[in-house]
């Protein structure tokens, strides 16, 4: 079972915010629609749920379009990122909805119920209103509910935006044990990247309506396709640099990237793509500025002479470190980087 | 000393407002007590002394008057009627309100409350403008046999007038609450549009409309004004309570007045509470 969306069109008024997407999701994969706010993401969420009619394009479902069915005739699992739970049904009345509204049996209801209850560790609950759990536990409530009819297709809106950070650890690995157990084919929407790249096997980055590359978690953080996604995946230096020659510079720093032929380029290089060292007797080409503990790494603002901010991350322990704390001078290296001919 | 002295001169003028600063809180409590006290508790007291004053039997000779009976029969029988018809079209209005975007939006929520500022005989007279005998459509509805002005109907559409604004704005606020992705969550789960009405966005309204439905019930049996214009007062056909009440204190029979004003008097005290029960429950179900 899987789904096809082609070419789908969406306005608001005078604005795009879904602009020609098209992507396919194999039966049984886990894929995550991820970018910044604002980007269409939900969007399309809506329309292949039939919450939101399309401007153009198509939806297809099982190689049955689904375009002009009502959304209670799709069979999709919706989850909503502020759960949207029945507030004045029990928790097993919210989880057997889906199931009583089409007449199924009371017994085995009470069955799935039962089943579903225990696999997302609510047992007990089910007697509770949605105002009486905790937010973790309504999320689950809500997954639980929409899995319950069993759906052909599962969709999860920001499904962990509203929890805190802990919490939405454990449920990014949960959800992602879930999957591996039921296979649902399941599209989740979100804006943070390591919840895509932690839960889904692929991903889809969104931006102003546009798909700009459809990969493979690894794919995406090695072979960004556009400035966008090596922008907006991981913490990067973004440097305006020339070519000249064929050796690419930003400034007094030398930059690993083939001859593109550009005269001007944006070099995007991540932070763990750097090595700092501490430069003895006046060397080096940048001074360190703030030296940042964040756990197990160390962040390393400084400033490359010429006055361009650059930043890198070590792990704790890195004898790189070695002598680097503000004021100090460095010696940089870039060992990986990626540019773009500048607009 | 010099301390004492410094802080002495400076005193004299807070000390009064210090002495105003504990009377003013007990004299202010003492003033609205008294209030309270004198016009409604008192009169209170002085209806039930008074309703009560010939003793018992009295005063269930006096309710059990045909006239008044009819007329208390009457008060409750046109009350459920505007209560169940405001319940309904007033949720809908409610509903109209808070989900639907048009233009003329604020103007439809002004005449919804419009009855609450025009006096009720007022009301009744512009019922009788628009409904009378005299009227192109009241002769024209008079000509098929149906009446209205002095007759049951009137009394009907009188209450439903001056009553519109309270199931729509005790329905309103629980509407603003309810979240339109309940309802998306019902639709993806597979119910009907019916199933969807009664099961998700029906229960959590219940409690508020029938919150405003009892106090339009309430108004209802006490409304005297509208009333009084349209029905043409006709005894045990289209005199209600009050206005019967009214007629009692004009022809000189203050004890039977005071006796049927009791019964009414008694609705009032058990529809208050229930309405605010019915209010908290309608609230209580939030988050």
């Amino acid at each position: 079972m899987g789904i096809q969306v082609n070419h789908l069109v969406k306005s608001f008024g005078a604005t795009r915010v879904v602009n020609d997407v098209t992507f396919t999701v194999n039966p049984g994969e886990l894929v995550a629609l991820l970018g910044p706010s604002g980007g269409g993401k939900s969007t399309i969420l809506r329309i292949i749920a039939g919450l939101e009619s399309s401007d153009q394009g198509e939806v297809w479902l099982d190689n049955e379009r689904v375009d002009h069915l009502h959304t209670r005739d799709r069979r999709i699992g919706f989850v909503f990122q502020h759960y949207a739970l029945f507030r004045h049904m029990t928790v097993a009345d919210n989880i057997a909805f889906g199931l009583d509204v089409r007449g199924v049996p009371k017994e085995k209801q009470r069955k799935r119920v039962g089943d579903l209850l225990d696999l997302m560790g609510l047992s007990g609950l089910d007697g509770r209103l949605p105002a009486q759990l905790s937010g973790g536990q309504r999320q689950r409530v809500a997954l639980a509910r929409a899995l319950a009819p069993e759906p052909r297709l599962l969709l999860l809106d920001e499904p962990f935006g509203a929890v805190d950070a802990k919490v939405r650890e454990e449920l990014r690995r949960w959800l992602r044990n879930l999957h591996d157990e039921f296979h649902t084919t399941s599209i989740f929407v979100t804006h943070d990247q390591e919840e895509a790249f932690a839960v889904s096997d692929r991903v889809l980055i969104l931006n102003k309506g546009r798909v700009e590359q459809d990969a493979a978690p690894l794919d995406v953080l090695d072979h960004p396709a556009t400035e966008f996604v090596a922008r907006f995946v991981g913490e990067v230096n973004v440097l305006d640099a020339v070519d000249k020659d064929g050796a690419v510079f930003a400034g007094p720093l030398s930059v690993p990237v083939t001859a593109t032929g550009a005269g001007k380029l944006h070099v995007v290089v991540r932070a763990y793509d750097l090595k700092f060292w501490h430069a003895e007797d006046g060397q080096g080409i940048a001074t360190a500025r703030r030296v940042v503990p964040l756990g197990d790494r160390v962040r390393v603002d400084a400033e490359i002479d010429g006055g361009v901010p650059i930043f890198a991350q070590f792990p704790r322990r890195s004898s790189l470190l070695r002598g680097v704390e503000p004021g100090a001078r460095l010696g940089i290296e870039v060992t990986h980087a990626r540019a773009w001919p500048a607009p | 000393m010099t301390e004492a002295a410094s802080t002495s001169a400076p005193a004299e003028l807070p000390r009064a407002a210090r002495w105003l600063d504990r009377a003013g809180p007990l004299a202010l409590r003492g003033a609205f007590a008294a209030y309270l006290l004198l016009w409604i508790a008192l009169p209170l007291a002085a209806l039930v002394a008074k309703g009560l004053g010939q003793g018992p039997a009295a005063a269930w000779e006096a309710i059990s008057d045909k006239t008044a009976l009819d007329a208390l029969r009457l008060s409750i029988t046109t009350g459920l009627v505007a209560a169940i018809v405001n319940g309904v079209v007033g949720t809908a209005i409610a509903w109209m309100l808070v989900r639907w975007e048009f233009p003329g939006r604020t103007a439809v929520a002004w005449l919804v409350d419009l009855p609450l500022a025009i006096p009720t005989l007022v009301a009744g007279i512009l019922l009788v403008a628009l409904y009378g005998p005299q009227t192109w459509l009241g002769g024209t509805l008079e000509g098929f046999g149906i009446e209205i002005v002095f007759a049951q109907p009137g009394i009907i559409m009188a209450l439903l007038f001056v009553t519109l604004p309270f199931v729509v704005r005790t329905v309103e606020p629980i509407l603003v609450e309810l979240d339109p992705a309940e309802e998306e969550a019902s639709n993806t789960l597979g119910a009907t549009r019916f199933q969807t009405f009664t099961r998700v966005l029906l229960p959590p309204i219940l409690p508020a409309m029938a919150a405003g439905a009892v106090q339009t019930f309430a108004r209802c049996v006490a409304e005297f004004g509208s009333v009084a214009v349209v029905s043409g007062n006709i005894p045990r056909h289209t005199l209600t309570a009050p206005v019967w009440i009214q007629g009692e204190v004009e022809a000189g029979n203050p004890d039977g007045a005071a006796a049927v004003s009791l019964v009414l008097l008694a609705l009032a005290l058990v529809l208050h509470p229930l309405s605010g029960v019915l209010i908290r429950t309608a609230g209580g179900r939030r988050g």
